[in-house]
């Protein structure tokens, strides 16, 4: 951590053109850098300079900056998310970082994640496994009155402590085996604790399973990477109430 | 194919059954553990060999149990091998830079390097079986008689292989290697089969270290004291 209010920092980044190119690591180095910053308004600097000097700047995704929606997938010193503990990309400051020191900045590595350029990833393959089950039926007409239905404080909680996945993928991004099954435990455990998640609850389980598996996912094999860099803290107890929502869903 | 056949094939049940075989081959140890230890009881081997006489007295139930762990150690196996396969296919081009977050992330020595202990063991449990049961390193069988009942003395085999050094070496070295799979491998198995209450998963994680630690020091135990004690009395 710096206590100074400006730092250097030499950075490595992974520059690639597409899909199809090979792609490179090209080093920058950012002289005067604000340790208030955020890691992605650093990145902005970087990219004024660049366009000063007539050159690409590098593409990452951004949008929220505020930690919510899941799009800064930016693995920083070989941690999904940079070194802060349950810290989005766009949430971390510069102040974590010493004077001088060089920062490696790589896209998530992941087949089902497929480089569209530089940093950006696609990541469709989560959105395929939510359309696959991640959903509830409801009634149409007239809203229904609020808190109609009643849930227990303890089912409402720990269905908040899944709902909270902001989709960002770090999970995959961290897994040495690049598995998704923290995400998809996540959705399934949150719904899995619902009333409303309780007509598709077995079917859920097995489409979304069937639909991982397909996206080229890795196996789990419990490493437990994936709470470690979760920026929301997700425990791996979803990838468990997964496994034990399929056994149950087989066998009735 | 069936659905429960699926089912068994999707990376859930693949788990399960690693988790399945993975607690099964743990339980055989603690009972081969147990019979080896009735080694140091100080009656010349005795206990042992009636342990060795009354299993082989056993005749089909015998095989029936050998062709169960044939089966549990290939399942274990393919399994564990196929996972990293799967794992080289989902991720082709490696980050030039990885590191663990640390706090909650059980990546350690003992997790990252399953397959090569799980590989190692496979290979020792070859040379074992033939070493004690086909007597390949040592083709003398011992024989001895209790109450006028000639047997096998199976105790003098096992106290002519641990004083050799090398056979001593090198089977210390694969029991630290079964601790080291079972620290990760007794909590992974726990939490492939569903433990789930975020209250008790990190105390498996150290009852799983204890059961590691235990049993790797159970097996060195014998080895070590009958080639430091120069025999088994
Ligand atoms: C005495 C013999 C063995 C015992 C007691 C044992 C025990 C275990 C246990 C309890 C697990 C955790 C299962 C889980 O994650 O759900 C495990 C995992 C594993 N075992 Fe073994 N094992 C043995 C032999 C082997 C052998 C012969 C191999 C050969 C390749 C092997 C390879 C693996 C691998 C690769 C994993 C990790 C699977 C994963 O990544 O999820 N094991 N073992
Ligand atoms: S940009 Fe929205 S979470 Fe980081």
């Amino acid at each position: 951590m710096s206590t100074q209010d400006n730092i250097s920092v030499n950075l490595k980044v992974w520059r690639q053109d597409g899909p199809n190119d090979k792609g490179r690591f090209e080093d920058y180095s950012l002289k005067d850098v604000n340790t208030h910053m955020s890691f992605l308004e650093m990145l902005d600097v970087l990219n004024e300079n660049l366009m000063k000097e007539k050159k690409t700047p590098i593409e990452f995704d951004h949008d929220c900056r505020e930690g919510i929606c899941g799009s800064c997938n930016l693995v920083i010193n070989g941690i999904a998310h940079g070194p802060e503990a349950r810290t989005a990309a766009c949430q971390l400051h510069m102040r974590h970082f010493k004077d001088g020191e060089t920062i490696t900045i790589e896209p998530w590595r992941a087949t089902a994640f497929p480089v569209i350029k530089d940093l950006v990833v696609d990541r469709n393959a989560f959105d395929r496994i939510m359309s696959a089950g991640g959903y509830v039926t409801v009634a149409t007409g007239n809203a229904p009155d609020a808190n109609a239905l009643p849930i227990s404080k303890v089912h409402a909680d720990s269905a908040m402590d899944y709902a909270i996945c902001i989709g960002c993928g770090a999970c995959v991004a961290s897994c040495p085996n690049s598995s998704a099954a923290l995400f998809t435990g996540a959705k399934i455990a949150q719904l899995s604790k619902l009333p409303q998640g309780e007509p598709e609850r077995k079917q859920r389980v097995k489409s979304m399973v069937e639909q991982m598996e397909k996206e080229g996912f890795g196996d789990c094999s419990n490493f437990g990477e994936c709470e470690a860099v979760c920026p929301v803290g997700i425990s791996i107890s979803a990838i468990a109430t997964m496994r034990t929502e399929y056994v149950k869903a087989m066998f009735s | 194919m069936s659905s429960f056949a699926y089912a068994l094939q999707t990376t859930i049940g693949r788990k399960i059954l690693t988790g399945l075989t993975g607690i099964f081959l743990t339980l055989f140890l603690i009972a081969h553990l147990s019979g080896n230890l009735s080694l140091l009881i100080p009656d010349g081997g005795e206990a042992f060999n009636r342990y060795a006489e009354f299993l082989h007295d056993l005749g089909p139930l015998l095989w029936i149990a050998e062709i169960i762990l044939v089966i549990l150690f290939l399942t274990h196996a393919y399994i564990g091998i196929s996972i990293y396969l799967n794992k080289k296919k989902a991720r082709p081009v490696n980050y030039s830079y990885y590191k663990s977050q640390g706090g909650p992330s059980k990546q350690n020595f003992a997790s990252r390097s399953m397959l090569i202990s799980g590989s190692i063991i496979l290979l020792f449990v070859i040379l074992h079986v033939m070493h004690f049961k086909y007597h390949l390193f040592s083709p003398e069988t011992y024989m001895t008689s209790y109450d006028g009942q000639e047997m096998v003395d199976l105790a003098k085999h096992v106290e002519v292989a641990f004083l050799n050094p090398w056979i001593v070496a090198a089977y210390s070295f694969v029991m630290i290697l079964i601790g080291v799979h079972l620290k990760h491998g007794v909590w992974s198995a726990f939490i492939s089969l569903g433990a789930k209450n975020p209250k008790i998963t990190p105390v498996l994680y150290t009852v799983g270290g204890v059961v590691a630690i235990l049993l790797a020091a159970g097996f060195l135990l014998l080895p070590l004291y009958i080639y430091i004690n120069g025999g088994l009395s």
